[in-house]
């Protein structure tokens, strides 16, 4: 250890520091004003690497076509023009990461986040939030402990496990008369407490659960759990989880020769189910959260604009979407994109979103939660019927 | 009865997948003493590429038969990843092979995420389909189905690991891979090119995984850049099960491997009495591994370990 | 001018000033992060702190016994998941922290034993797998030991947790002493770095105890020191119980920072950076850990300002940014250990053996985690 390269590389490190650190102020600045026109920073935070990349750039993409739209169509707060940006951050689905890019976000004075994608990484960002007084909407966090925390800076326009699952399971016993019903899960918060809530369901409705299995988010051999399953005899198959693993379960199960129905929550309602399962998909009864896309104003154009510009829609892209309009509303409404101004304004908010109809309830859940049942024919997710959500989601 | 054979089919057909991918593991491991973490991650290339190649000659509309474009496929797999492999190893293994073995071990683990996340810059973040070239047909066995693509699976694996152990038992090239797994330097004096000899054993290794990779897109209907982890860490266990370094032993670990999962996932619920369910299939993968090895220490027919004196 | 820097090196004045500087550098470190880059950088330095007690615990596991541990991230779970589970609504315990923290390093302890008991018998990369296996076989329970009993709440985690305190002074919430705001994560910062600086004191004073030497003696020939009468077993054991409980303080210290576990936390790939984390920084070197722990945890965040660079650089974006990210985390470890294979700051026994002749080097490579020949 001599000298010279010794000073040289503390050069290079601060040289680094300073590069950072301008790159940080530079953004910092941005908040401000500029050319007579405010900008209001939005946050997004998904995975944007990892094995659920996919998703998260989803939303992300979803977020950003909002963030547009919003920006051409112009808006006004406290008589200033506002243009929009949107801040995204890959937490890479991890608890620790999500709350160092919470912060950064905190840091660079975003007026609110759309995020995260998972509930593992919602939830321990959603305290930073609350510090801050910053309103937090996730679009895909299903998790009941998410809003059950009783932050008020929590909010989702998705439905939560709960509300999914009861009609999920009754839909299961008295719309598709199934008795003798098996339930698969993942494993994941997603997966696991949908598939407990459908289970109780079930039993609540006098099916009955013959079998619980499980896998997880990573496998792609379900034989094994099919096979044992089938030796059960059930008349239908739930699969708690997402598409990827959901579309080679039904390949496997009809190779096994199961005739059972098939049935999955909005992680299996997906066009990319579609493409997976190929023709195996036919038959497939799955759910997602609010109305169907088509029926909703802007519904289609949504669709049209979104395919056009980012391809198919993975999976929770209108949900992002949506959320950054209701956000958006919000500071509408209260003429500010202050943070704690709008935030009293966002349980007002009503909202014809292109998921649904979206207003608050007092915890910041979805209100109503109206839940649509999809089954596969010819190849497209075809309309069955709208369930509307218990009023009270508690009981 | 029925559950029992179609359990053991399950198996089997795993099985054979993991022993394919394990042998490149042992090879490698037997030669250089180095887990090449980067293996599941070559698997996945092999994979990734086959289905390029199948997109490319579909899209481009020629009128061909399907099982034919899925070997074309194949083989540009098998290429690329025979490519690949000479690649990394002269890229990420040489430099380090009179260097600490972790520092190697640290290498393989960071091709792994270079390889990983270059796929997914390539290849895309979505999941890619294998489109329904293949001709299936079911076959009913006392109630266990089994099907065409299934069987095909268990022998092309059967031939090519029976192939590999010919090469290696047989020939000037086996016997000179031998030699320098046992005694690098001594094999140089014997006039065998040790660097050679080296980037043989990846390329072969890295054939047989871009096999088995295609094998397992063809046979889930799926790849994505992700695929390779959790299979490399299978097939890593399968190797050190049967005794890490011996080619027999890979089979037979790969083969054990796919039944423990399928016999595990099936019965592990009545064997416990309903205590544990199917979400300990991996524990009880874990936990026959253990036991073997602590009581059989290098594996099931690995070489005893010689304590140096 | 080189010479004038050696003498420096053996100027007491000099190491006191060096201290002294080093010393008011990491007190004053979390306000001149924050201030310049952003509380999201102190949140980083909070974990860059739970990270070098980690890679110290593991140093202990790999770099002094050179028993290959490709698990060790569980006891960082046992020691987050015993914290959670005494002091949450959970099961609505609520212990106090100095009681926490020793039991949470008591109980990953004796997790530590409770593998290695199993595993001495094994070598080199056996024990790796086994170790992994474990690993794996602890993350698998926690994700689904929510039925038949709920004990860890399975995959939905464990929320709520309580914050660390002493008394009524909580370490999450902002305080304020002479004028000055201490927000939470600026009082966990200077209890994170009260813990380290205790950690690398026991580490320092082990690599040079009886048992420090006991360690390197098995590293480098087990059957030597067995016939020098050192018992292996117990030293084994004593290596997995000592790195265990290290990483149980720190997952306690994790799960009250945190406030919220769930079993995702620790997977295979965090066991995997924290032994990059010490093989790349110079494996037995407590210095070199510490240098290890920091770039791993704070090069990968650097990394989110390619973007920024790009732009700088190009005027545009290339590449989208985050999706380079990992891959020239990749292409840094390769690099890093070609050009220094004995790590960024070798330990003064490896430098030794790698500027000494190429026997020793072969008896190393023989020598260190060997299962054949």
């Amino acid at each position: 250890m001599n000298g010279p390269p010794m000073t040289k590389w503390t050069f290079r490190l601060l040289a680094l520091t300073l590069a950072m650190t301008a790159c940080d102020k530079k953004a910092e600045t941005a908040s401000g004003t500029a050319g007579g026109e405010t900008t209001v920073k939005i946050g997004q935070i998904s995975p944007l690497t990892g094995p659920q990349a996919h998703l998260g750039k989803d939303n992300d993409n979803g977020a950003r076509l909002a963030i547009d739209e919003i920006n051409a169509a112009g808006v006004l707060l406290g008589g200033k023009k506002v243009k929009f940006v949107l801040v995204s951050q890959d937490d890479i689905a991890d608890p620790r990461t999500a709350t160092v890019v919470a912060q950064k976000l905190v840091d660079q004075r975003v007026a609110g986040v759309i995020g995260h994608l998972n509930s593992g990484t919602s939830i321990p960002a959603s305290k930073i939030y609350l510090d801050a007084g910053i309103p937090q909407i996730s679009p895909s966090a299903t998790a009941i402990a998410y809003t059950a925390q009783g932050f008020k800076t929590a909010f989702r326009v998705m439905t939560n496990d709960r509300q999914q699952g009861k009609v999920l399971g009754e839909y299961a016993v008295k719309n598709m008369g199934a008795k003798r019903i098996a339930i698969i899960d993942d494993r994941t918060a997603y997966g696991q407490g949908l598939a407990d809530e459908v289970d109780k369901a079930v039993k609540a409705s006098g099916g009955e659960v013959i079998a619980r299995e499980f896998t997880t988010d990573r496998s792609t051999d379900f034989l094994a759990i099919l096979t044992s399953i089938k030796s059960k005899m059930p008349d239908l198959v739930f699969f708690g989880g997402m598409d990827a693993q959901g579309a080679p379960m039904v390949k496997q199960l009809q190779s096994l020769g199961l005739k059972a129905k098939f049935l999955g929550g909005d992680g299996v309602q997906t066009a990319e189910f579609l493409k997976l399962a190929g023709n195996n998909a036919e038959g497939v009864t799955a759910s997602s959260p609010g109305l169907p896309i088509d029926s909703m104003p802007g519904g289609k154009e949504f669709r049209q604009k979104f395919t056009d510009r980012f391809g198919t829609i993975q999976t929770y892209a209108p949900y992002a979407y949506d959320a950054v309009n209701v956000m958006v509303d919000a500071m509408k409404q209260a003429d500010s994109a202050e943070p704690a101004r709008y935030l009293a304004e966002l349980p007002r908010i009503q909202r014809a979103g292109v998921t649904g109809n979206i207003s608050f309830d007092e915890k910041g859940d979805i209100r109503g939660g109206a839940i649509t049942l999809y089954q596969v024919k010819g190849g497209k997710w075809e309309v069955q019927e709208t369930v509307m959500g218990d009023a009270d989601p508690k009981k | 009865m029925d559950i029992l054979t179609q359990q053991l089919i399950n198996g089997l057909v795993l099985g054979s997948i993991y022993a394919l991918v394990a042998l490149g593991y042992t090879m490698v491991y037997g030669i250089l003493e180095l887990i090449n973490f980067a293996h599941g991650e070559v698997t996945m290339f092999g994979a990734m590429i086959c289905l390029a190649v199948i997109g490319a000659i579909v899209s481009s509309g020629a009128e061909v038969n399907g099982l034919l474009i899925v070997s074309l496929g194949l083989l540009a797999a098998m290429a690329v990843c025979g490519a690949l492999g000479f690649l990394i190893e002269r890229v990420a293994y040489r430099p380090l092979r009179r260097a600490p073995r972790l520092a190697a071990l640290i290498t393989a683990i960071g091709m792994s995420i270079v390889l990983q996340n270059a796929a997914m810059l390539i290849w895309g973040k979505q999941y890619i389909t294998f489109p329904p070239l293949l001709p299936l047909a079911r076959y009913d066995i006392g109630g266990a189905v089994i099907t065409n693509l299934q069987i095909f699976i268990v022998l092309l694996s059967c031939l090519l690991m029976a192939g590999l152990l010919l090469l290696i038992r047989h020939t000037r090239l086996g016997r000179a891979m031998r030699a320098t797994a046992q005694a690098q330097d001594i094999a140089g004096l014997m006039g065998i090119n040790v660097n050679t000899i080296i980037s043989i054993t990846f390329v072969i290794g890295a054939a047989l995984a871009a096999v088995a990779g295609v094998m397992v897109s063809a046979y889930y209907g799926l790849a994505h850049y992700f695929m390779g982890f959790m299979l490399g860490l299978k097939a890593f266990t399968a190797a050190v099960l049967g005794g890490i370094g011996n080619i027999a032993g890979a089979m037979l670990g790969g083969l054990l491997l796919g039944l423990i999962e399928s016999f595990g996932a099936g019965y592990i619920g009545a064997l416990t009495g309903g205590f544990l369910g199917s979400h300990y299939q991996d524990v009880f993968a874990f936990f026959v591994l253990i036991l073997v090895l602590v009581i059989r220490p290098s594996g099931l027919l690995g070489e005893r370990v010689v304590e140096r004196a | 001018m080189i010479e004038r820097w050696q003498k420096l090196r053996y100027d007491r004045r000099a190491a006191w000033a060096a201290y002294i500087a080093l010393g008011l550098l990491l007190v004053l470190l979390p306000f001149l992060t924050g201030e310049t880059l952003g509380r999201g950088w102190v949140r980083i330095l909070d974990f860059t702190l739970l990270y070098i007690m980690l890679a110290l615990g593991l140093n202990i596991v790999v770099g002094y016994a050179g028993l290959l541990d490709l698990g060790y991230i569980a006891f960082y779970a046992v020691g987050a998941y015993t914290y959670a589970l005494l002091a949450s609504p959970h099961f609505d315990l609520h212990l106090p922290f100095w009681a926490l923290l020793p039991i949470g390093a008591g109980v990953a302890g004796i997790f530590g034993i409770l593998l290695g008991a199993p595993t001495l018998r094994l070598r080199g990369d056996y024990l790796a797998i086994v170790t992994l296996g474990f690993g794996e076989i602890i993350r698998i329970f926690l994700t689904n030991l929510n039925a038949p009993v709920n004990i860890t709440n399975g995959p939905q985690g464990i929320n709520l947790i309580d914050p660390v305190a002493f008394g009524s002074f909580s370490f999450s919430e902002t305080h304020t002493f002479f004028g000055i705001t201490f927000p939470g994560i600026y009082t966990y910062y200077y209890l994170f770095l009260t813990l380290a600086l205790l950690v690398i004191f026991v580490s320092l004073r082990l690599q040079n105890s009886r048992i420090g030497r006991a360690w390197v003696a098995i590293r480098e020939d087990e059957v030597a020191a067995e016939a020098m009468g050192i018992n292996t077993r117990n030293i084994k054991l004593l290596a997995f119980a000592m790195g265990a409980s290290f990483a149980g303080i720190s997952g306690g210290l994790f799960a009250g920072f945190q406030g919220f576990i769930s079993p995702e936390s620790f997977n295979l790939f965090e066991s995997i950076i924290v032994l990059c984390m010490i093989v790349l920084g110079g494996m037995g070197n407590i210095g070199g850990v510490i240098l290890g722990a920091v770039l791993l945890t704070v090069f990968p965040e650097a990394l989110r300002y390619l973007g920024e660079l790009q732009s700088f650089v190009f005027g545009r974006l290339l590449v989208d940014a985050t999706d380079l990210r990992m891959l020239i985390f990749g292409l840094a470890l390769v690099l890093i250990m070609i050009f220094r294979p004995a790590g960024l700051l070798p330990s003064v026994r490896r430098r030794h053996e790698f500027d000494s002749d190429a026997s020793v080097l072969a008896q190393e490579q023989t020598s260190l985690y060997d299962t054949r020949r």
